[in-house]
C-alpha cells in the first residue's frame, strides 16, 4: 500500500520561499495582462516585490533544517544559501532588465514572469532530495532560459542562440534522464538519501546493479555538466551567451550555473560519496575524473577567453573557466573530511562569481547599443575619460574575475584552493593558480583599453538610472565580501552547513 | 510471458543511441526535436522496465517518473517549435546548418 501523507506531513512551511516565487509567477502572468504596454515597468516592480518577499521568507527559514513533501524537498543550509544567490541573481537582473528591455524593443511582461520561473527553479534545484525533483527542477530552471535567450525575436542571432540553447539542453537533459533511470533501476528509489543507504552494498557486490550505478552515475554528470558549462560540454556556452540578450545572458551565467552546481554538490555529497572509494580500490575514481575534467575546463576557458575580441564572448569563456574552479570544490568533496570545508567554499565562490559577473555584464550593458551592437573589447577603450566611475567599476569587476586580494573573487579562489589543498588535489590547485595568472592577461586588457588606450570613451548611454542601482548593488556585494569575508562565511556557518552532513 | 530484463534494456538502449545520433546528425531542427523526443522515450522503457522488473515493495516511484518525463517532454517540445518556426519566420528555413551566424 501507498501511504497518504497528511497536509501536516508534507511540511510546506519551509518550502514557501520556493513555492511562494512559483505561485507568484503565475499572479504576475495574470496581473501583466491588464497592465498597458506602455507601462511595463509595473511588471517589473511587482515582479521585484515578490522577490524581495521570497528573500525575507528565505531569510526567515534559513536553517530550519527540515524535510518536506515527503522528504523530496530539503530546508537545510545549503539550500537556504542557494535560494540566497538565486534571489539576488534574479533581484540585480530585474533591474538590469528593466531600460534595457525598452530600448531594445522585446518589452515584454512575460520576460518577468520567465525570469521568477527560472529563478523558482535554481530553488527547487537547491533543495531537491529526490532525482525526480533535480529533473523537475532542472527543467523548470532550463525551459524558460531557452525562450528568454529567443526573446529578441526577428533578431537572427538571439533566435539562433535560442535554438542551439534548446537542443543541447534538451539533449543533456536526456542523458541526465537516461542515467538518472539507470540509478533507478540499481537501487529501486529515487530518494538521494535512500540512495545513499543503499549504494555502499551495491558497490560491494560486482552484479548488473553496479554497472547501472556506475553508468547512471556517469551519465547524470553528463547531463548536469552540459548545463553548467564544463568542458568537453561548453560548446554551446559562446554562441548563446553572445547572442541572448544581455541580461539574460547576466542570469544565465550565474543563476542557472548555481543551480547546476548545486544538483552536482547534493548528488556527490549525500548520494554517491561511495562511489569513490570503493570501485577503484584506493583511488577514487569519480574524483579523479572531475579533477581531470575541472582541470581540462580551466585551461581552456582561460586560453580560449585571451583570443576573443567581443566582451561577451569573452565572459562566456571566463564563465567557463569558473565553472572549473567551482568544480574543482565538487571534486574536494570526494575526499573524506573535506567535504564540508568544500562545499563551503564553493558556495562562497558562487556568491562571489554572482555579484562579479552581474557587475561585469551591467557595465556591458551600460555600453551596448540599441542594435546589440559597442560589445567589443575596443569600445571599451577612454571609458575611464567618458564615464571615470563606470570605468573604475569595472577596472575592479575585472580584478575581482582574476582573484585580485580585497576583491570577492579572491576569498573565493582562496577558499577554494585551499579546501582543494587539503583534499590532496595538488596537481589540480597548481593547475588552478596557473590559469588564473593566465586570466588576468585579458581581464586586465580591458583595463588597460580603458585607461591607457587613447579613444573618444563610449558615452555609455546604456547606464540609466535603473542599471545604475545594479551596478552598485553588484560592486558593493563584490566590494563587502572582499573587506569582511568573514561576513559571507559566518552566514554559512550560523546556517549550520554542518547539518549537510 | 513476460521478456527478460534485459531485451527492454537493450531495447531502449538503442532507442536512445538513435535519438542520440539523429540529433547529432540530423539537419532538419523539426527531426533533430523528434530525435530528443526518441530518446526521453527510451528512458521512459528503462523507467518502466526497472519499475515491473524491481523488487522493491509496491511503489509508483518507477510510472509516476515516467509520467513526469512525458510531461516535462511535451512541454520542451512546444518551446522548441515555437522557436523553429520564429527562426523559420526570419530565415525561411529550419536547416540546422543555415543557422550559423555565431560561430561554434
Amino acid at each position: 500500500m501507498i501511504d497518504v501523507p497528511s497536509i501536516a506531513d508534507l511540511n510546506l512551511t519551509v518550502t514557501f520561499p520556493a513555492v511562494f516565487l512559483a505561485l507568484f509567477t503565475m499572479v504576475v502572468l495574470i496581473v501583466d495582462l491588464f497592465i498597458p504596454k506602455d507601462r511595463k515597468i509595473r511588471t517589473a516592480h511587482l515582479t521585484l516585490g515578490g522577490l524581495v518577499v521570497a528573500f525575507v521568507w528565505n531569510v526567515l527559514v534559513f536553517d530550519s533544517n527540515q524535510t518536506a513533501l515527503g522528504g523530496m524537498y530539503i530546508a537545510d543550509s545549503f539550500s537556504g544559501f542557494i535560494n540566497f544567490i538565486a534571489l539576488t541573481a534574479a533581484i540585480i537582473t530585474c533591474f538590469l532588465s528593466v531600460d534595457y528591455l525598452k530600448r531594445t524593443g522585446i518589452e515584454q511582461g512575460e520576460f518577468y514572469s520567465l525570469l521568477l520561473f527560472s529563478t523558482a527553479g535554481v530553488m527547487f534545484m537547491g533543495a531537491a532530495s529526490d532525482l525526480i525533483v533535480v529533473f523537475i527542477a532542472l527543467e523548470i530552471l532550463s525551459i524558460p532560459l531557452y525562450v528568454m535567450a529567443a526573446m529578441r525575436y526577428r533578431d537572427a542571432k538571439s533566435e539562433e542562440s535560442g535554438l542551439k540553447y534548446f537542443i543541447l539542453g534538451a539533449f543533456a537533459s536526456a542523458f541526465f534522464l537516461y542515467g538518472a533511470a539507470l540509478v533507478y533501476g540499481a537501487t529501486g528509489t529515487t530518494s538521494l538519501p535512500e540512495i545513499f543507504a543503499s549504494v555502499e552494498g551495491i558497490v560491494a557486490t560486482d552484479s548488473g546493479a553496479r554497472l547501472y550505478l556506475v553508468l547512471g552515475a556517469a551519465l547524470i554528470f553528463v547531463g548536469l555538466g552540459f548545463k553548467v558549462a564544463v568542458v568537453p560540454f561548453h560548446m554551446w556556452t559562446p554562441d548563446v551567451y553572445e547572442g541572448a540578450p544581455t541580461p539574460v545572458t547576466a542570469f544565465m551565467s550565474v543563476a542557472a550555473k548555481a543551480g547546476g552546481f548545486a544538483a552536482l554538490l547534493r548528488l556527490m555529497v549525500i548520494a554517491l560519496p561511495e562511489l569513490t572509494a570503493n570501485i577503484g580500490d584506493t583511488i577514487a575514481i569519480w574524483q579523479t575524473t572531475i579533477a581531470i575534467v575541472a582541470a581540462a575546463t580551466m585551461i581552456l576557458g582561460n586560453f580560449v577567453a585571451i583570443v576573443q575580441t567581443n566582451v561577451k564572448r569573452m565572459l562566456a569563456y571566463s564563465s567557463i573557466a569558473h565553472a572549473g574552479y567551482i568544480l574543482m570544490g565538487v571534486a574536494a568533496v570526494g575526499t573524506i573530511g573535506v567535504a564540508e570545508e568544500a562545499t563551503r567554499a564553493a558556495l562562497i565562490y558562487m556568491l562571489a562569481y554572482t555579484f562579479t559577473n552581474l557587475g561585469a555584464f551591467a557595465v556591458v550593458m551600460a555600453l551596448e547599443k540599441d542594435d546589440g551592437s559597442g560589445t567589443q573589447i575596443a569600445d571599451f577603450k577612454g571609458l575611464s575619460r567618458s564615464r571615470p566611475l563606470l570605468a573604475v567599476m569595472m577596472a575592479f569587476f575585472m580584478l575581482s574575475l582574476t582573484g585580485v586580494p580585497t576583491t570577492a573573487g579572491f576569498i573565493g579562489k582562496f577558499l577554494l584552493f585551499g579546501a582543494a589543498l587539503e583534499a590532496g588535489l595538488v596537481l589540480l590547485t597548481i593547475i588552478g593558480v596557473l590559469t588564473s595568472v593566465v586570466s588576468a592577461y585579458y581581464y586586465v586588457r580591458i583595463i588597460v583599453n580603458m585607461y591607457l588606450e587613447d579613444g573618444e570613451g563610449d558615452p555609455a548611454e546604456g547606464a540609466t538610472q535603473y542599471l545604475n542601482y545594479a551596478t552598485y548593488a553588484a560592486f558593493a556585494g563584490t566590494l563587502i565580501i572582499g573587506l569582511f569575508p568573514f561576513l559571507a562565511v559566518n552566514l554559512l556557518d550560523t546556517m549550520m552547513i554542518a547539518g549537510l552532513f | 510471458m513476460i521478456p527478460p530484463l534485459w531485451m527492454f534494456l537493450t531495447v531502449a538502449a538503442a532507442l536512445f543511441s538513435i535519438g542520440a545520433f539523429g540529433v547529432l546528425a540530423r539537419k532538419n531542427a523539426v527531426a533533430v526535436l523528434m530525435s530528443v523526443e526518441l530518446m526521453l522515450n527510451a528512458v521512459n522503457i528503462n523507467l518502466v522496465a526497472f519499475w515491473r522488473f524491481g523488487e522493491t515493495a509496491p511503489s509508483v516511484i518507477g510510472q509516476s517518473f515516467a509520467a513526469f518525463v512525458l510531461v516535462i517532454a511535451a512541454a520542451e517540445a512546444a518551446v522548441g517549435l515555437a522557436i523553429i518556426i520564429a527562426i523559420y519566420r526570419t530565415r525561411q528555413s529550419v536547416v540546422v546548418d543555415d543557422v550559423d551566424m555565431l560561430k561554434w
